[in-house]
C-alpha cells in the first residue's frame, strides 16, 4: 500500500513544460530516490509535493487525503509534509534547539526533551545552544533533518542533501540520514543527480528524464534490468554491443550471451557492466589489448580493445578488483546473463554492428 | 491592501497637483507656459543641473579613482572623507559660503555649493563598482597585449559606466529639486520661483502649473537615464572571492593628486565648517536663546521620528511584496511608491497645502500632514531598504518554515522580518536622518508656532543674521552627521565584503531636498 500517490502530475513555467505526467509510488515507511539528470524536472516535482508550486495537472495524494488535485491545492503549512533544502536552509538568527523546535507547537508538552531526542536521533547531543554558523556543512544538514522530523510529518523531502558535502563526509552523512530515517519510521523522498546516492542510499528509485519517471524499482532491478538504454548508461557505466537475439540467446561480437528476462527475437543492443568483463589469461578466453588503466584504489576500470571472431576490434571496459594486467595482452570472458534492447529508429549502431547481425 | 494604502499615499499628491493646476483652465496653463520668464527658467534649471552633474563626474569618479587604485598617501582616511560631504545640508553650506562671500549669490555659488555636496552620490556608487570590479579581467586584457591606459579604457570604464550613470542620476535630481541652496543663494531656479510665486500672489495657479512642469523634466530625465542603460552587465562565472586590484603607483603625480583631494576636501567639508565656527564665535558675544534652540532640536527630532515610523510602516508592505512577488499589480504598487523619487520636495509640500486647504482643514499646518509629505518624500528609500533585505533572506527558508505548518503571517513575523529587520532598521535610520535635514515641505507644512532647525536656519539668513543662524546649523549637522558617517561605513564594508553589493540608491539618499 503506498503512502505517497503521485498520478499524472504536470506542471509548465511560462508554457515551458517541466513536468509531463509524473507518476511516483512511495509505500509506507520506505525512502525513495528520484534520481535524474539536471533540468529533468525532478525538483519542481518535490516542490509540487510540497506545496510551494501549484500543480497544471495530476493529483498528490498522501494516504486518504488529496493534497493537490483539479480545484484543490492543500497550503504547504497543512500538508504535513517537511522538507530538508540543499545546504541545509537553518533559520541563521535562531540557534540549534531553536531551529529543532520551530515546527513545534508552544504549547506542546516535554518540548525540550524532544528536541534533545531529536538531537540525539542525527547524532549532535548537547549542540541545543550552538548557531547554525558554528556548524559544519554536515552538521548543518543533521540539525536540518532532525528540524524536519520534530512535528512528526507524514512524508519528508530531502532535496540534493548532500550535494554541498565534500566527498569523504557525504558517504557518513549519509548513512546517518538513512539510519535516523528508518529509526522515526517516516516515509521519505530524496532528489539526486547522483546514481551512487540514490542506489545505495534509497529503498526504491525512480529515474525521471525529461519531466517522466521512465522507470521505478529497486536499486537492484534498475541496476541490473534497466528500461531502455538510456536508463543502462545513467544508473552506471555500461557496455553497449550490437548484439541479436535469436531463441532466447544474445548472439554478439563478444560471443553468445545468456539474455536477462525475456525477448523477443530481432535486432538491437546489449548492455553489459564492466564487472561482467573479467580478466583470464590470453589463452583462456578472447585475445584483447589494454588501452588504459584507472586505478580507483578499492578497483580499477581496465579500457580494452577486443579482438573478436573475424577480425573486428572492439572497444570493452572492465572493472576488476584484482591486480591489474602486466601484459599489454590478455584474455576476457563475459559472466552473468545481459540486458537486451531492440533497435530504436533513432539508435546509431556501434562499428560491428552489420558483423554482429550476420554473425 | 496595506501596500495600495501605501501607494495611494505615494500618488496621492501628484494627481491633486494637477487638478488644481486644471483648475485655472487651459488658457491659463498656456499663458503661463508660454512666458518668455519660464522659457529662460527652464534654461537656467537645465543649464544649472548639466553643469552641476558634470562636475560632479569629474570629481566623483576621479576621487574614487585616487582613492582606491592608487597609493595615494592616506587614502584610507581621504576614502572616508571624500563620503562626508552627504552630512552636510545644501542651505547649510550655501549659509557657510554667503555669509562669508555674499558676492557668491547668483550661479557660480550656486554650482560650486551643489557639486561640494552631491558629488558624493557619483563618488561612492563608483567606489563600490572599483571594488568590486574583477581585476582577473584587466589582467586578462593585459596579456593579451592591450597597455595599462588602453586597458583602463577599455575594460575598467565600461564596468563602471552603470554606476556613475546611476550616480549622475541622482545629482541631476537632486540639483533640479533643491530648494534651500538656490534659495539662500538667490538664483533663481524652479524651486525657488515656485516658492516666492506660492509666497507672493493670491491666485497660485501659476505655482500648480510650474510644479507640473517641474515634475514632467524630471520624470523625463529618469525615464532617459533608464532608456539609455546598459543592461548587459558583465557575466562572471563561479562565485569566490574577489581579489583587490593591483595598485597604480602616481610617481611624481602624487602630490598634485593629493593637492587635488585636499582642494575637495577644504571646498566641502574645512570651508564650510570653518565659516560655521566663525558665526558660532561671534554670536557666542551675542545674547542667544537656548530655549529656542533646544525647543527647535526637540520638535524636529519629534515630527522626524513620527515620519521615520509612518514611512517605515508604509514601506514593509510594499517592500515585502516587490521582493517576493513579481506579479504586475505588485509592479505597479511598487512604482507608485517610488513616486516620490521624482517629486521635489517644494511639489510635494505645494500639493499637500493646497490639498489641506480643501479637504483636510483640521491637519492644515499640523503634524499629521507633515507626516505625510515625509512619508511622500521618503517612502522610495525606505521601500529600498525593505526590499533588498528581505531579497537578502533567502526565500527557502520561507518554504522550509510554511512547510513545518506555519502560515504566511506568522511565517513573515518569525523569518522574514527577523532576518531583515537589521536592514528595515538602516532604513529607518536613514528615514529619520532625511527627514531633519528636509527644508521645504516642513517650511510650508509645519504645525503653526513650530519650527524646526531647518526651518530657523532658513528664516535668520534668509534675513541677514548669520550670527543667529549658526547654532541651529551647528546642532543639525551634529545631529547629522553621526548616523551619516555610520551608515556610510557599513555600506562600504557592504560593498567591500559582497560580490554583488548594494544598490547605491537604496543607502544615498542621504541628502535633503
Amino acid at each position: 500500500m503506498s503512502l505517497l500517490e503521485v498520478r499524472g502530475v504536470t506542471k509548465a513555467f511560462d508554457r515551458t513544460p517541466v513536468l509531463q505526467g509524473v507518476d511516483l509510488d512511495v509505500p509506507s515507511g520506505a525512502l525513495a530516490a528520484v534520481l535524474g539528470p539536471s533540468g529533468c524536472g525532478k525538483t519542481t516535482l518535490l516542490r509540487v509535493i510540497a506545496g510551494f508550486e501549484r500543480a497544471s495537472g495530476g493529483t498528490v495524494t498522501v494516504g486518504d487525503r488529496l493534497l493537490a488535485g483539479p480545484g484543490r491545492h492543500v497550503a504547504p503549512e497543512r500538508r504535513r509534509v517537511a522538507v530538508v533544502p540543499q545546504e541545509g536552509a537553518l533559520f541563521p538568527h535562531l540557534s540549534v534547539a531553536g531551529n529543532v523546535a520551530y515546527g513545534l507547537p508552544r504549547s506542546a508538552p516535554r518540548r525540550d526533551r524532544r528536541v534533545a531526542e531529536l538531537l540525539e536521533l542525527v547524532g549532535l547531543q548537547g549542540y541545543e545552544q550552538r548557531m547554525p554558523a558554528e556548524l559544519s556543512g554536515g552538521q548543518q544538514q543533521r540539525v536540518a533533518l532532525a528540524r524536519a522530523l520534530a512535528p512528526d510529518p507524514v512524508v519528508i523531502l530531502l532535496d540534493e542533501p548532500f550535494s554541498a558535502l565534500d566527498a569523504g563526509l557525504r558517504a557518513s552523512v549519509r548513512a546517518d540520514v538513512r539510519s535516523a530515517l528508518h529509526a522515526s519510521g517516516a516515509t521519505a523522498v530524496l532528489v539526486t543527480h547522483d546514481q551512487e546516492e540514490a542506489l545505495s542510499t534509497a529503498d526504491v528509485v525512480a529515474v525521471m528524464r525529461d519531466g517522466r519517471v521512465v522507470q521505478a524499482g529497486t536499486p537492484q532491478e534498475i541496476y541490473r534490468t534497466p528500461h531502455d538504454i538510456d536508463v543502462a548508461r545513467f544508473v552506471g557505466e555500461a557496455v553497449i554491443i550490437p548484439a541479436t537475439v535469436r531463441d532466447g540467446v544474445v548472439w554478439t561480437t563478444l560471443g553468445a550471451l545468456p539474455l536477462a528476462g525475456a525477448a523477443a527475437d530481432g535486432v538491437g543492443m546489449a548492455v553489459l557492466r564492466p564487472e561482467q568483463v573479467i580478466l583470464v589469461p590470453e589463452a583462456d578466453g578472447l585475445p584483447a589489448r589494454v588501452l588504459d588503466t584507472v586505478f580507483y584504489g578499492h578497483d580499477a576500470n581496465v579500457m580494452l580493445e577486443v579482438r573478436c571472431p573475424g577480425d573486428v576490434l572492439m572497444p570493452v571496459m572492465c572493472r576488476t578488483q584484482g591486480d591489474l594486467p602486466r601484459s599489454e595482452s590478455v584474455g576476457v570472458r563475459i559472466v552473468g546473463p545481459v540486458t537486451w534492447f531492440p533497435k530504436r529508429p533513432y539508435d546509431v549502431m556501434p562499428a560491428g554492428a552489420q558483423d554482429a547481425a550476420s554473425a | 491592501m496595506p501596500a495600495l494604502l501605501a501607494a495611494a499615499v505615494a500618488v496621492l499628491p501628484l494627481g491633486y497637483l494637477a487638478v488644481r493646476a486644471g483648475e485655472g483652465g487651459l488658457s491659463t496653463a498656456v499663458e503661463v507656459l508660454l512666458r518668455e520668464r519660464t522659457l529662460w527658467l527652464v534654461l537656467r534649471s537645465l543649464g544649472l543641473t548639466a553643469a552641476v552633474t558634470s562636475a560632479c563626474l569629474v570629481v566623483g569618479v576621479g576621487l574614487a579613482w585616487l582613492t582606491t587604485r592608487t597609493d595615494l598617501p592616506a587614502r584610507r582616511t581621504f576614502g572616508v572623507l571624500a563620503a562626508l560631504p552627504l552630512a552636510v545640508p545644501s542651505y547649510v553650506a550655501a549659509y557657510a559660503w554667503i555669509s562669508a562671500f555674499p558676492g557668491l549669490a547668483g550661479f557660480w555659488g550656486t554650482f560650486l555649493v551643489l557639486t561640494a555636496c552631491t558629488y558624493p552620490y557619483v563618488y561612492l556608487p563608483v567606489v563600490a563598482a572599483l571594488r568590486r570590479s574583477d581585476p582577473s579581467l584587466e589582467e586578462v586584457s593585459r596579456s593579451l597585449g592591450r597597455s595599462a591606459r588602453a586597458t583602463f579604457l577599455a575594460v575598467t570604464v565600461p564596468q563602471l559606466r552603470p554606476a556613475a550613470a546611476a550616480g549622475a542620476l541622482l545629482v541631476a535630481l537632486y540639483t533640479l529639486s533643491d530648494f534651500g541652496a538656490p534659495s539662500l543663494l538667490r538664483y533663481d531656479v524652479f524651486t525657488r520661483v515656485i516658492h516666492s510665486s506660492y509666497r507672493a500672489s493670491f491666485d497660485r495657479t501659476p505655482a500648480a502649473i510650474l510644479a507640473i512642469l517641474l515634475v514632467v523634466i524630471t520624470v523625463a530625465i529618469t525615464v532617459a537615464e533608464s532608456r539609455s542603460r546598459n543592461r548587459g552587465g558583465t557575466a562572471r562565472l563561479g562565485g569566490g572571492v574577489v581579489r583587490p586590484a593591483v595598485t597604480v603607483t602616481l610617481g611624481r603625480l602624487r602630490a598634485v593628486a593629493m593637492g587635488l583631494c585636499l582642494a575637495v576636501a577644504a571646498v566641502a567639508l574645512a570651508f564650510p565648517a570653518g565659516s560655521l565656527g566663525y558665526w558660532l564665535v561671534r554670536g557666542a558675544s551675542a545674547s542667544f536663546d537656548v530655549d529656542r534652540l533646544v525647543s527647535a532640536a526637540t520638535s524636529t527630532v519629534g515630527v522626524s521620528f513620527l515620519g521615520a515610523v509612518v514611512t517605515t510602516a508604509l514601506a514593509i508592505p510594499v517592500g515585502v511584496l516587490a521582493a517576493r512577488y513579481g506579479t504586475r499589480t505588485v509592479r505597479l504598487v511598487e512604482h507608485a511608491a517610488y513616486a516620490g523619487h521624482a517629486l521635489p520636495g517644494i511639489v510635494v509640500a505645494l500639493a499637500l497645502v493646497f490639498f489641506g486647504i480643501r479637504f483636510a482643514r483640521p491637519v492644515y499646518q499640523e503634524t499629521p500632514l507633515l507626516v505625510l509629505a515625509y512619508a511622500v518624500l521618503f517612502l522610495p528609500v525606505a521601500v529600498g531598504a525593505v526590499r533588498a533585505s528581505v531579497a537578502q533572506s533567502p526565500r527557502r527558508l520561507e518554504e522550509v518554515s510554511r512547510s513545518l505548518g506555519t502560515g504566511v503571517w506568522t511565517t513573515l513575523r518569525r523569518v522574514t522580518l527577523p532576518l531583515a529587520g537589521p536592514g528595515v532598521a538602516a532604513g529607518a535610520a536613514l528615514v529619520l536622518l532625511t527627514c531633519m535635514k528636509e527644508l521645504p515641505a516642513t517650511l510650508l507644512l509645519r504645525p503653526t508656532g513650530t519650527d524646526t532647525l531647518a526651518t530657523r536656519l532658513w528664516t535668520e539668513t534668509g534675513s541677514g543674521a548669520y550670527a543667529a543662524a549658526a547654532p541651529y546649523a551647528a546642532m543639525l549637522v551634529l545631529l547629522a552627521a553621526v548616523p551619516t558617517f555610520l551608515l556610510t561605513h557599513a555600506q562600504t564594508h557592504r560593498a567591500a565584503r559582497s560580490t554583488d553589493g548594494v544598490d547605491p540608491r537604496d543607502v544615498m539618499e542621504g541628502g535633503s531636498r
